[in-house]
């Protein structure tokens, strides 16, 4: 029987297997940010340990920095960005700081330097690590323990998960976006569907994205509760790589993409779980609970709390959400609109928002957060600030911002938002906020119009 | 690591589907640099709810967890188990957890018991009529047991050999720095370094 790409690349990374033990996985990418290591530098401090192979550790800051550049006001985060600063130094760990151009988004910054390749692995002391999977590597969230075991040894005990074929057939149709399938998917399959399983997003759709689209696809596998998505390098995997700076170059190019082109599912592989979605039944789609599996086509109504899944938990999303059954979701007004996060910050994503603005006005708040200082140089580069601030949209400094409102950038109770983020718990961008997530494109026209709108409405 | 033999106290029903750690423990929480102080954030939002059932004085001192499905889904944060741990829960049951959190508790030897969603309500139910039960969650037997009725959990026995020892995990691999620099040497050479 043949392999599935995710027991590929598992198999070439086993350290050490031993009976009734998690398999000790070789870690080739470490990612790290200011949240969730401080406390596993302190561990290998008080044990008196090294970073093993601080060579192939990064770390940036991103979770709780401002926006606007300068110092940051809030001393509790500047205590923790100054840890990490402290702790990187001591390490001996490359950090890309608040200011550098090579700061951003940690699940951003990876891809953008060419950090991450097919058929690696990856970890970060953060849930959508499972963004890097995109390339077909193995990559997925941690716990603080987990970093500091990874920051001694640079191996994981881990036991290998399952395995899940999600099979999108057929094409999208026009203005229907990688964003869309995922939310689509999440609905299906629900917030607990993935648990335990690699997910391998495949089919005639997912060959079709960019690699921008597959980062935002493979970003939400963990909202679907799989630790790690991914998907087969290709073309345009390769394409994507091809001249970033940690790519290979010359003759090991072509050796890795002779590797890479052998990272694919067999055709004889059989899959614990399969999921089918068609592709071109899809339409723009969007939350209006409080966790990703609530959401619907944006041209439906709020359903019924008896008609889901789970009515107590519909029930207390609405009234947390402030939301009647039956509203048709364009009648949902918003406050807010968010662009940016791991999922939708990259340049491809700005470029959508900036076509749809263009000559447009924004009758919302609207903060568009590039998601590293690359792109918004590069954004910078094609002009499209300009088309951004022109429309009245705030444009702003690289980072997380009101994706999990640690840094200052939050909606106030009962503010409502339009965010093309990937989570929509209570709370998550500001205490008593009320978070929709959408596309770039939905967000765009949201912020054009004021309550969620479709590309195709404006 | 703390271990984790049996334990037995009293129990607080959480009747709520997809706890997120968002929940556990918001984000304006972990900017400590700290392992300490995180009982203060635990389920802050819902504990301003008089109602919020960690409020009910009836449940004061209950050591066990009692939640609906998909607990732990979302973020990777290992402060909601410190919250936890430090607000004194030693065991959490569910039908569902999510992945990260569940490995996250195993670590820090907050022992996650998965039981069938039906035993989790029956469990509720008994609790809500009589708070002061008493419920012991026995690793070695895995096993849960209270006045009512008993239930059998599944955990692999390598973690809960972790459990019951306390072990460290890294210095359980570290006996096999060996291997680990024999896999280093055999590593594709055109894998990228960060500097
Ligand atoms: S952008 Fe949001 S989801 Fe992504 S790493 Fe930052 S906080 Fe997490």
């Amino acid at each position: 029987m043949g392999l599935t790409l995710a027991e590929k690349v598992w198999e070439r990374h086993v350290v050490r297997r031993a009976d009734g033990e998690p398999d000790l996985l070789y870690i080739d990418l470490h990612l790290v940010h200011e949240v969730t290591s401080p406390q596993a530098f302190d561990g290998l401090r008080l044990a008196g340990r090294k970073v093993r192979r601080p060579e192939l550790t990064v770390a940036t800051e991103d979770h709780n920095v401002p926006t606007v550049l300068g110092p940051i006001a809030d001393p509790v985060s500047k205590a923790q960005v100054e840890t990490l600063r402290k702790n990187a130094a001591e390490f001996g760990v490359r950090l890309y700081p608040m200011g550098d151009a090579g700061q951003g988004v940690v699940h951003i910054i990876g891809p953008q330097f060419g950090l991450t390749q097919p058929g690696m692995t990856v970890v970060c002391g953060d849930s959508h690590t499972s963004t890097h999977g995109a390339f077909g590597a193995i990559a997925f969230g941690i716990g603080t323990s987990e970093v500091e075991h990874v920051l001694a040894t640079q191996t994981l005990p881990v036991y290998r998960p399952k395995t899940m074929a999600i099979e999108v057939n057929g094409e999208l149709p026009y203005g229907v976006t990688a964003k869309d399938l995922i939310l689509a998917i999440i609905a299906q399959i629900g917030t607990g569907g993935g648990q335990g399983h690699i997910i391998e997003y495949r089919g005639e759709a997912v060959r079709k994205l960019s690699m921008e689209g597959r980062m935002t696809v493979c970003n939400m596998s963990i909202e679907a509760g799989a630790r790690a998505g991914m998907i087969a390098p290709d073309e345009t995997t390769f394409a994507y790589l091809k001249g970033r700076r940690h790519a290979p170059t010359g003759e090991a190019w072509d050796t890795a993409v002779e590797y890479w082109r052998t990272l694919r599912t067999d055709d004889d592989a059989v899959f614990d779980t399969v999921v089918e979605i068609d592709a071109s039944t899809l339409s723009p789609f969007v939350t209006w609970g409080t966790n990703p599996g609530q959401g619907a086509p944006l041209n439906t109504a709020i359903p019924a709390p008896e008609d889901t899944g789970d009515p107590a938990a519909a029930r207390r999303a609405l009234e947390y959400m402030g939301l009647t059954a039956g509203t048709p979701l364009t009648e949902v007004r918003v406050d807010t609109v968010f662009v940016g996060s791991c999922t939708n910050g990259r340049l491809e994503d700005l470029r959508v928002v900036a076509d749809l603005l263009r000559g447009r006005t924004v009758t919302a708040r609207t903060l568009i957060v590039p998601g590293s200082m690359q792109v918004k140089a590069d954004a910078e580069a094609e002009g499209l600030h300009e088309v951004f601030t022109a429309a009245g949209a705030e444009w702003r400094a690289a980072g997380c911002s009101m994706c999990l409102g640690m840094n200052p950038d939050t909606l106030s109770p009962g503010e409502r938002s339009a965010s093309t983020s990937n989570r929509n718990f209570e709370g998550r961008q500001g205490k008593g906020g009320r978070t929709h997530l959408v596309s770039p494109q939905v967000a765009a026209a949201t912020a054009v119009t004021g309550r969620l709108t479709a590309p195709a409405d404006l | 690591m703390e271990a984790f033999t049996t334990h037995t106290g009293r129990a607080v029903p959480l009747r709520r589907s997809n706890v997120d750690t968002d929940q556990i423990i918001p984000a304006v929480w972990l900017k400590q640099v700290s392992r300490t102080g995180f009982e203060k954030g635990l389920f802050a939002a819902w504990r301003e709810d008089p109602a919020f059932v960690l409020n009910d004085p009836t449940y004061e001192n209950a050591s066990i967890l009692v939640s609906g499905p998909d607990f732990g889904t979302g973020s990777s944060r290992e402060h909601a188990v410190w919250a936890l741990q430090q607000y004194g829960f030693r065991v959490v049951i569910s039908a569902r957890f999510g992945d990260i959190f569940r490995n996250n508790s195993t670590k820090m030897g907050l022992l996650p018991v998965v039981l069938p969603a039906e035993v989790v309500e029956k469990l509720q139910a008994e609790v809500e009529a009589d708070p002061a039960l008493e419920v012991t969650v026995d690793l070695a037997a895995r096993e849960v047991r209270w006045a009512g009725g008993s239930a059998a959990f599944e955990i692999d026995d390598y973690t809960r050999w972790r459990l019951l020892e306390g072990l460290d995990d890294i210095g359980l691999t570290l006996r096999h720095a060996d291997d680990i620099s024999t896999y280093e040497s055999g590593r594709q050479r055109w894998l990228p370094t960060t500097v």
